[in-house]
């Protein structure tokens, strides 16, 4: 079981390596949104930092949906994704694997470059660790439950702005959450409810999505 | 004696007993839309005080929010009945649901926000209860969307029951991260609990109102069931025989005339 679930998360995680440029256009993509939001308004530090929390947050909430899409398309167009359905060992535990390798891929970059984005936003800097904490904490579940809504559209024509369709509104609470966490944090107040739940949305999350995308992968691949 | 519980739960039993049942609901929200609009116009009190006429309004609002998350729930579980039954029926009433949902949940926002302009001064504030409406309305189009655009009835009915239920463990969690992060904002300067105390006339109209909506949403999903069950089994012979008879009876008819 153990052999399976490192297996899949080598192999995706070899597969993202060789082809580096996707990674790359989720981090760029990530950069460019929030570079765009200065632009489109008054640059003054005081409004920057003000808007800072939401704006990195949404940026990189749709970085990570962006790459959603992939997380099963290759595996169903190569057979490989009938072959875990019909291998012995859980589905849910290959899903998860193929999950963490998408955060690991496509969560974790935002997380180390959330900072350098902030800088830019004029956050001060414990408002900038909050940040980095907020996304460690909450990416996670981002990815959890982008993975529902990429094994419900696989193979559905126009599945991209399906995806955002059907994920978006789930993620409000993590938005919510995480923006509030770093919002609190400059105003002086302490993060610490906000981060907590996060960390509990994240733990729901890691319970019931694998469940529900190995569900929808059936239903999906069938 | 035994009863077969399961009766009903085809599609070709169930479709002429929604179709005797149609006309009912259909008339019974008709006559309590009568019975409500006369209470909530002419018995309830005239104009408030601080809202003017505008406070009418809220006879169609409330009702409408209050359907708009019922039928959420009652399109839930059908949808999970028929993802754990493999129940095509259930799956057909979720699918019948949900543009109902979604049409009282505009209706909600729109009716708020007409309501709001003149008692709040403002078409839309970022209340706990508007953002989760909207985030609602989100689920259901999230729900129509999903349904459309995969072609394969049965994979569409799984795949949208399992979207409803994933929508239904959320709707408590988006519900109070909603109101945490209103609450931590703006120190709530307008709530719905201020409103005037109620009066017993205008509760009976907003009773009668939700009443004639519940009947109005049961007719309509029936309705549009019937028209998913033609859809879905126009290969099967009981269609084909019901929808050859009307086709022939139409035809004499006109046959007659000319």
């Amino acid at each position: 079981m153990n052999a399976a679930w490192l297996t899949v998360l080598q192999r995706d995680l070899l597969q993202a390596f060789r082809r580096r440029s996707d990674v790359a256009t989720t981090v760029f993509f990530f950069l460019i949104v929030s570079s765009l939001f200065p632009l489109g308004m008054n640059p003054e530090s005081e409004t920057l930092s003000l808007i800072a929390p939401g704006v990195l947050w949404v940026a990189a909430l749709l970085a990570g949906m962006l790459s959603l899409t992939r997380l099963f398309a290759t595996d169903f167009a190569d057979g490989s994704l009938e072959q875990m359905l019909l291998a012995p060992q859980p589905l849910t535990l290959m899903v998860l694997a193929k999950i963490l390798a998408h955060w690991l891929v496509c969560g974790l970059p935002v997380v180390l470059l959330a900072p350098i984005i902030g800088l830019q936003y004029a956050l001060p800097y414990e408002a900038l660790q909050i940040l980095m904490l907020s996304l460690l904490l909450g990416t996670p579940a981002l990815s959890l439950i982008g993975a529902i809504g990429a094994a419900l559209t696989l193979g559905v024509r126009g599945s991209g702005l399906l995806v955002a369709l059907l994920v978006l509104p789930l993620y409000i609470p993590v938005l919510i959450f995480g923006a509030g966490a770093v919002a609190a944090s400059q105003h002086g107040m302490s993060a610490q409810a906000h981060l907590s739940l996060l960390a509990a949305c994240s733990l729901l999350a890691l319970v019931l999505a694998p469940l529900a995308t190995a569900a929808a992968l059936r239903i999906s691949v069938e | 004696m035994k009863i077969n519980w399961f009766k009903y739960s085809s599609p070709q039993n169930f479709y002429p007993l929604a179709g005797r049942m149609v006309p009912w609901f259909a008339w019974l929200a008709a006559l309590l839309t009568i019975a409500g609009l006369y209470v909530s116009f002419f018995l309830a009190p005239p104009a408030d005080f601080q809202q003017k006429e505008a406070y009418r309004i809220i006879f169609v609002h409330v009702p409408a929010a209050w359907m708009s998350m019922v039928i959420y729930i009652v399109m839930a579980a059908w949808a999970g009945i028929g993802l754990a039954l493999n129940a095509r029926l259930s799956a057909m009433m979720a699918q019948a649901l949900a543009p109902t949902g979604a049409m009282f949940t505009l209706l909600a926002l729109v009716t708020g926000s007409l309501w709001g302009k003149p008692t709040w001064g403002t078409w839309w504030v970022w209340d706990a209860r508007l953002t989760s409406e909207l985030i609602l309305l989100f689920l259901y189009l999230g729900f129509i969307a999903l349904q459309a655009a995969i072609d394969d009835p049965r994979r569409a009915d799984r795949a949208g029951a399992l979207l409803a239920l994933v929508g239904a463990v959320n709707v408590p969690i988006i519900y109070f991260s909603v109101k945490w992060w209103n609450t931590l904002h703006q120190g709530s300067s307008i709530s719905m609990g201020a409103a005037p105390k109620m009066v017993v006339t205008m509760l009976t109209g907003m009773l009668l109102m939700a009443l004639a909506f519940w009947m109005y949403a049961i007719a309509v999903a029936l309705m549009r069931a019937r028209c998913i069950i033609l859809e879905r089994e126009r290969n099967s012979e009981w269609v084909k025989e019901l929808v050859g008879a009307e086709i022939c009876g139409s035809q004499t008819k006109t046959g007659v005339n000319a």
